[in-house]
């Protein structure tokens, strides 16, 4: 087998040249431009890992402990840079050991491609070893899948997978490769993906839409917008920053679209959904307008559909048709991508103002700063809060880092009180909750973005989900900031009990192990903190560390996420207690 | 608020590809949909397949599927259609005792009504096929019964829509 030592450019290849499978798919990765993927070896998969070998001083793979952490590592690297994140991994356990984080990337619209091996293919349909039918367990959750039997396939299959993961609405795309696919020789030359005649990813914006939404927004009284992860991913956050500017309309955001416009924007009013903001959820319920910009009406972020935003006309700006009139009927709908929708609607809209409609989402914030927020971020109380941890952060960061949180309290909790400065600041699992998702999210951002501060934020129940990725901290020395928020709980869960289940603590309490002494047997540099006196300083050391760092913070046991919209119930009914 | 239930024929055009069929009826299971029948064929234009599904639901909900169907990357377009606004049929074959054609005159005289069509006849059985609306077939198969029927099999609905779908034109764009 030849050994290409030359660099490869990114792009078409129209050289023919004989080579392998396996050196094809390696051939192709580099031709996409890709420098880092997340994987584990295994039988099927032995041939590409053989070239991944001989390609090593071009492109970089990063050793997980399980095939999970590959994939929401990859997930991570998408998520902060805007690019395609790739795992790969053996067959049968190493495949179906991806389907959490390729379901988690599917319903949260991340790009990632994810490359299994297969048994040989005159083995397929014989319960061979490590055989499983990955792609029938991966269609639901894939936005495209392929199996791979003839290695002439390679190049055709990969331009069109990253294509399709990367466009329209991004998503996750698998490729099965069956080993004997992977040591057949064949001529490769490889040419870039330009369409596919079925998929039709970038609806054409049709003008008379954005005029007709344009009309209802400059006569509407109380106009609000929400928007959503659409706007990072199509690029729109300065033609959203626009919009908003010159409109002047109280602007709110899902968990997945937060940071696309700074926090400290005035006219940013806030988080939606359950644990959102008191204002943008109640007042939600009083607009006249409701813009929806790149997201998707979530039932975390409308409570009960029967009593939501009723009396308002709905403007909906989505890329995806099978959004449009889903959960939510919509007066106006613009189908297209959010960057050329917004600006298209920009030049149609009056300067206006809404002082006294802005004046009442700064009114219910006062009265959710009294009861909820001053005790999360000042409390006088014994126990530390997770909030006051998000607040040192936040200072001593200066808002610049990006917060890559797991599932739960503690999530919530970052969502609701991180700072951001930059878009793309905000990784977390939202349509998935996937615990376990942080720490190897984690990992994948700050590989991608080193320059970059990366704080991990987890719970104690998650970050023991996936803690053996500290193992690829360690190898791969990512000098990623790793912070367990401990409750000894699994603290939602345990919320939800002491809320709905009258206070039956139904296998809830976790009794944890020496998480210190665990970051030390990595060799990473570690703290725990009890109290209140030690957090600044030892929030200080972490920042400043130029490696990996782990920081436990030991909160208040019973702390609850407030405000909270009880499921089932309306947005209007948020609880500030 | 939900309207009514009624069937509704859909009409999917798609490359031809392994896994669709899978993809698309996952679409319908993760809803808890029925599918009341499905057949797949090629169609009019070369190397494009065509989905027939019959399913028995509202019609906003139909709009809904359909939305998810037209999002798999490999479908090129999907059309739902109420049985007004189609010609249909069904086919299904019975397999009777040779006697009978010979001991009791009336199963000639159901063959000749129904317009169904002897396919075979040897010593031991004979075939008999039609072609129809689910209602002849489903008349059909309770004259035939009381004589005792060996084998029976139906299959799913195939259907033409009144009005044009267009996907020639729709693939032409596409600069096929």
């Amino acid at each position: 087998m030849n050994i290409q030592k030359e660099k490869i450019s990114e792009g078409n290849i129209s050289v023919t040249e004989r080579i392998s499978g396996s050196e094809a798919v390696i051939r192709c990765l580099l031709a996409e431009g890709v420098k880092t993927l997340y994987g584990y070896p295994g039988g099927a998969i032995m041939p590409v890992y053989d070239e991944l070998y001989k390609y090593q001083d071009q492109i970089h793979h990063v050793l997980t402990r399980h095939e999970q952490g590959a994939t929401h590592a990859a997930q991570g690297y998408a998520r902060i840079s805007g690019k395609v994140g790739v795992a790969i991994a053996t067959s049968g356990p190493g495949a179906t050991n991806f389907v959490t984080g390729i379901a988690d990337a599917q319903i949260d619209s991340t790009p990632m491609v994810c490359i299994t091996g297969q048994v040989g293919s005159h083995l397929l349909g014989s319960d061979a070893f490590q055989e499983t039918d990955i792609v029938g367990i991966s269609t639901p959750v894939t936005k495209w899948n392929h199996q791979i039997t003839k290695a002439s396939e390679i190049p055709e299959v990969f331009a069109k997978a990253f294509y399709i993961a990367k466009s329209g609405r991004p998503g996750p795309v698998l490729i099965d490769i069956t080993k004997d696919a992977q040591f057949e020789e064949f001529d490769f030359n490889y040419q870039k993906c330009k369409g596919v005649r079925s998929y039709k990813p970038f609806p054409a914006i049709d003008s008379e839409k954005v005029q007709e939404a344009a009309t209802l927004i400059n006569k509407a009284k109380k106009p609000m917008i929400i928007w959503g992860q659409g706007v990072i991913l199509g690029k729109a956050e300065s033609e959203l920053k626009a919009v908003i500017e010159k409109t002047g309309i109280p602007s709110a955001w899902t968990i997945l679209g937060a940071s696309a416009i700074p926090t400290s924007h005035p006219l940013n009013v806030g988080m939606l959904g359950m644990h959102g903001n008191y204002a943008p959820n109640k007042l939600t319920n009083e607009c006249d307008v409701l813009i929806a910009i790149g997201m998707r009406f979530d039932d975390r972020v409308t409570g009960n559909l029967e009593t939501y935003a009723k009396q308002a006309k709905v403007i909906h700006f989505e890329i995806d048709a099978a959004e449009i009139d889903k959960n939510v009927k919509t007066e106006v709908a613009v189908l297209g991508n959010a960057k050329e929708s917004l600006s298209q609607l920009l030049s149609l809209l009056n300067p206006t103002e809404h002082t006294a409609w802005h004046q009442e989402f700064k009114d219910l914030y006062a009265i959710e700063y009294e009861k909820v927020i001053r005790h999360d971020l000042h409390p006088t109380k014994e126990g530390l809060t997770m909030g006051e941890v998000l607040k040192e952060i936040n200072i001593q960061s200066n808002g610049d880092a990006a917060i890559v949180s797991d599932v739960g309290q503690h999530q919530m909790i970052a969502c609701r009180y991180a700072e951001f400065n930059q878009t793309k600041s905000n990784i977390t699992s939202g349509g998935l909750g996937t615990m376990g998702f942080g720490l190897p999210a984690a990992i994948g951002a700050k590989m991608a973005a080193p320059e970059r501060q990366v704080v991990s934020i987890s719970g104690d129940g998650g970050y023991q989900m996936t803690i053996q990725e500290l193992g690829t901290i360690f190898q791969q020395k990512v000098a990623v900031k790793v912070v367990v928020l401990n409750n000894d709980f699994l603290g939602m869960v345990r919320q939800w009990q002491q809320m709905f289940f009258e206070k039956r603590y139904a296998s809830t309490e976790m009794i944890n192990p020496d998480f210190v002494a665990i970051a030390k047997a990595y060799y990473l540099k570690a703290r725990k903190v009890t109290k209140r006196e030690e957090l600044k300083e030892a929030v200080a050391e972490m920042m400043a560390s130029e490696e990996a760092y782990f920081l436990e913070v030991c909160v208040e046991k019973e702390g609850n996420v407030f405000p909270m919209i009880p499921t089932g119930a309306s947005v209007s009914d948020i609880r500030l207690e | 608020m939900e309207d009514q239930k009624q069937l509704f024929t859909v009409s999917i055009y798609t490359e031809n590809n392994i896994g669709l069929l899978n993809r698309i009826s996952a679409i319908f299971q993760r809803r808890h949909i029925n599918i009341e029948s499905i057949n797949t064929s090629v169609s009019e234009i070369e190397e494009v397949s065509k989905f027939t599904i019959v399913v028995n639901l509202s019609e906003e909900k139909v709009k809904k599927i359909l939305g998810q169907i037209e999002k798999q990357v490999e479908v090129i377009k999907a059309y739902y259609h109420t049985d007004d606004e189609t010609i249909y049929q069904e086919s299904c074959m019975f397999k009777l005792q040779s006697d009978l054609l010979f001991e009791e005159r009336q199963i000639q005289n159901i063959i000749k009504e129904s317009n169904a069509r002897i396919v075979t006849v040897n010593k031991e059985f004979f075939v008999i096929e039609k072609s129809g609306r689910k209602e002849e077939v489903e008349l059909l198969y309770r004259e035939l019964k009381p004589f005792g029927i060996l084998q029976f099999t139906r299959s799913g609905r195939i259907s033409v829509s009144k009005k044009p779908m267009k996907i020639s034109q729709m693939l032409k764009a596409f600069n096929y």
